[in-house]
């Protein structure tokens, strides 16, 4: 189990857990981010944050300060 | 048949109201403005700024308001957005008719995150229809919505759509129709809730139910001192908080709570929808994924984006000039008209320096209000803002704000008031207000005529090492030094006033589409018209008021002793130089000019003397304002422009009583340095007021800058001046 912020790009994984329950852990899981989500990173921009996402066939980009607390397997 | 039954009542045809609700990026706008045309009236919500817009159109005999509430994706009432949307739809607002039917836009290429927010209107037990929109994307996407399958399943109408053709809209009419005609609750989705929240929530549900929605009584259980538990306690009262306590230690104990909510729902969509949305086997490559493989490419994607910053710029800084010119122009004529039907005398100054003044500089800003707002719509609605802030938010993370603050603080070194109303697109409250509170930091345009006449009469026209203009070193300083000063702001901000935790940076990157020019254009007209009405009359008061006060007194004794120099003066030269100083002396005993005189202690440590202060005083309103006046005081007369060699030499030559320069190149510094931090301009506050809705905001802009000016220009003499002793 790893982060997400730690995922390379083009790797698909899976969300296992989204950790807190403030806000920003509530918007992410809002998002889509729950449980069993499949997910692709897509790229990162050019300054190297944030991150670029694929998530239930959208598009979605978070900080890797956000994207340190979903917990995700490959 | 029965007497009750032959005369059965016609159905009833009161007017209704029904709110209109979806995910951001669903086109929801674009449907608004379908189904009501032009009939829309914008206002806010008392004592908030969330804009209401609400619409009529006319359906099956009755008058139906519609109302748009803010695109959100969640009804847990986290945001000021989300907290207004249920407290509509539950007719909590104050003042707000009753919601009687629901219009949920959803995008169909989309369906497995657009449920979410359904999920969670269904719960809300009001009639509602299903805007399937976009069906076009999701045609091209390959994904293929059974619509008849969808309806049974979730037991409301569904209608498919195209809002931007306008294909389906009669259907969706029909739809609503139907459902405001039976004024049946949709039927509640039944979510498999674990054990835990489900007792939980039995527990709660006696004594908030009536005045909480599901979705906020779910929300609270796990947001732990957060805002949902504070409107719980505040909406359902004391004994509704300590059950609270009460079902989450109860529900703690099987094990975490946070997570459990999402997941239930998301685990009901994916139900919902199998079978009855269909994906191709291998995801199609979409245009999207085309268009960003460029536009968030890391090298090719940021010269795409100077490039469009830079014709923003370009268009802000001098596609307007014409346009500003021309408004000038026209207020020249209406002064000269003026001033030929008005007789000399307080009437006609009142008119001329107060009123046309004041409304001149008004509509003078409309031209880049107008331009800027075309650009964000543009922006915003073809999918591209969202990718601005993707490529640039690291670039201000470090500050506490996101990358959607670069464009309200770009657009401000052109002018602080239309960056103002930029910073609207800012989602997060705190964000928005700490960008607002800087973007007059940034070096508008109308800084710069006083910059080129300070630069012009002090700093030498030399070059460092043959190439290096020492004017233009200074130009780019005074630019810089508003730059450099409004990122600490920020990073100040965000650790006092503003404190909170960072604003989560999680955006959707929505696909790309056309803008619809409808809806654009109706947005640049609802800005302009805002401006206009209510800035602008705060902008003619403050115009008039410091008309007055540069005006009043008028001793007569001294027209008289100008009277009786003009019949003993020669030529029409001398004449004319007799008016100049008589206006320099009636300005010097007006109350602002008594002012100045009072001011002067404060003022000196800036090296300044009470001609400045009076300067400064008058340009209150607007900064270039002190050219005008500068040159008034110097008995010079008002007409003189920043670039005219007669008022820099006049500046350059102007002496104190006791003979010493009246400026001096640290003199000039200081004023240099003090226009680029203060916040003299009426435009702004006003339009800060507007943006905030307190004067707070404003006050406190206007406060801290003037300190931090002052203390800027003090030390900025006193290095100037042992720089060149």
């Amino acid at each position: 189990m790893s982060a997400l912020a730690k995922v390379p790009i083009g790797s698909k994984c899976r969300v296992v857990a989204v950790s807190g329950a403030d806000p920003i852990a509530q918007r992410l899981m809002e998002m889509g981010l729950v449980e069993g989500a499949e997910l692709q990173v897509v790229k990162l921009a050019p300054l190297g944050d944030p991150m670029q996402i694929t998530v239930l066939g959208y598009h979605l980009t978070l900080r890797k300060t956000e994207a340190a607390r979903v917990q995700v397997v490959p | 048949m029965s007497e009750a039954l032959r005369h059965a009542p016609r159905p009833d045809l009161a007017p209704r109201t029904v709110a209109i609700l979806g995910n951001p990026n669903t086109g929801k706008t674009t449907l608004f403005n379908a189904l009501t045309g032009l009939s829309q009236k914008v206002a806010n919500y008392p004592g908030v700024t969330v804009e209401r817009k609400a619409g009529k159109f006319a359906l099956g005999g009755r008058s139906v308001e519609l109302v748009d509430l803010p695109g959100t994706y969640s009804l847990a009432a986290r945001s000021l957005d989300e907290a207004i949307a249920v407290d509509v739809l539950l007719g909590r607002m104050p003042g707000e008719a009753p919601i009687h039917a629901v219009v949920a836009v959803v995008d169909a290429g989309n369906l497995d995150r657009n449920l979410f927010l359904v999920s969670q209107l269904l719960e809300l037990s009001l009639p509602l229809v299903l805007a399937l929109n976009m069906m076009d994307g999701a045609a091209r996407r390959g994904v293929r919505v059974d619509v008849d399958a969808l309806s049974a399943r979730l037991g409301v109408p569904v209608v498919p759509l195209r809002a931007d053709r306008g294909e389906g809209i009669e259907a969706l009419k029909a739809a609503i129709d139907r459902v405001l005609l039976a004024g049946e609750p949709a039927p509640s989705p039944g979510i498999a809730y674990p054990e835990a929240l489900r007792s939980a929530l039995e527990r709660l549900a006696p004594s908030a139910a009536r005045r909480m929605a599901w979705p906020e009584l779910l929300r609270a259980l796990v947001d732990v001192g957060g805002p949902a538990e504070r409107r719980l306690a505040q909406l359902a009262g004391p004994f509704c908080a300590a059950q609270l306590v009460q079902a989450r230690r109860q529900a703690l104990a099987d094990g975490p709570l946070a997570g459990l909510e999402a997941a239930a729902r998301y685990a009901w969509v994916r139900a919902q929808l199998q079978g009855v949305v269909v994906r191709p086997e291998v995801p199609r490559r979409t245009m999207t994924e085309r268009i960003d493989a460029l536009l968030t490419h890391r090298v090719l994607g940021l010269i795409v984006l100077v490039l469009a910053l830079g014709s923003l710029f370009q268009a802000l800084y001098l596609g307007a000039a014409p346009l500003v010119a021309g408004i000038d122009w026209i207020f020249a004529r209406l002064s000269d008209g003026v001033a030929a039907m008005v007789p000399y005398g307080p009437l006609q100054s009142l008119l001329l320096n107060g009123v046309l003044g004041g409304a001149g500089s008004v509509v003078a800003f409309l031209p880049q209000i107008l331009i800027l707002f075309l650009f964000l719509s543009l922006l915003e609605d073809c999918g591209y803002m969202a990718r601005v802030a993707f490529l640039l938010d690291r670039l201000l993370s470090w500050t506490g704000v996101s990358g959607r603050a670069v464009i309200p603080l770009l657009s401000s070194f052109a002018c602080a008031v239309p960056g103002v109303m930029a910073a609207r697109t800012i989602e997060n409250r705190r964000d928005r207000l700490a960008t607002i509170l800087v973007a007059p930091l940034m070096s508008c345009s109308a800084r710069l005529p006083v910059y080129s006449l300070l630069i012009g009469a002090f700093v030498p026209a030399t070059s460092l090492w043959g190439w290096l203009g020492m004017q233009g070193l200074f130009l780019l300083g005074a630019h810089l030094i508003g730059l450099l000063v409004a990122l600490l702001v920020l990073v100040l901000t965000r650790r006092t006033v503003l404190r909170g935790e960072a604003a989560p940076f999680v955006l959707e990157l929505p696909d790309y589409r056309w803008p619809s020019w409808l809806s654009i254009a109706d947005r640049l007209l609802i800005r302009a018209r805002a401006f206009l009405v209510r800035a602008g009359t705060v902008i003619v008061a403050v115009g008039v008021l410091v008309w007055a006060l540069s005006y009043f007194p008028r001793p007569a004794a001294i027209h008289q002793g100008f009277e009786a120099r003009r019949t003993t003066a020669g030529t029409m030269e001398a004449k004319a130089a007799l008016d100049r100083a008589e206006s320099a002396a009636y300005l010097e005993q007006s109350f602002l000019g008594r002012a100045g005189h009072l001011l002067e202690p404060a003022v000196r440590p800036l090296g300044w003397d009470w001609r400045i202060g009076v300067s400064v005083l008058a340009s209150f309103p607007a900064r270039e304002v002190v050219i005008a006046t500068t040159g008034t005081i110097l008995g010079l007369g008002s007409e003189e422009g920043a670039s005219s060699h007669a008022l820099q030499g006049a500046i350059a030559g102007a002496r104190r009583p006791d003979g010493t320069a009246l400026f001096t190149l640290p003199i000039a510094v200081s004023l240099i340095v003090f226009f680029a931090l203060c916040c003299q301009c009426a435009a702004t506050l006003a339009v800060i007021r507007r943006e905030t809705g307190s004067w707070r905001w404003p006050m406190l802009t206007f406060g801290y800058m003037t300190v931090l000016a002052y203390l800027a220009a003090f030390g900025a003499y006193h290095l100037t001046t042992w720089v060149t002793a």
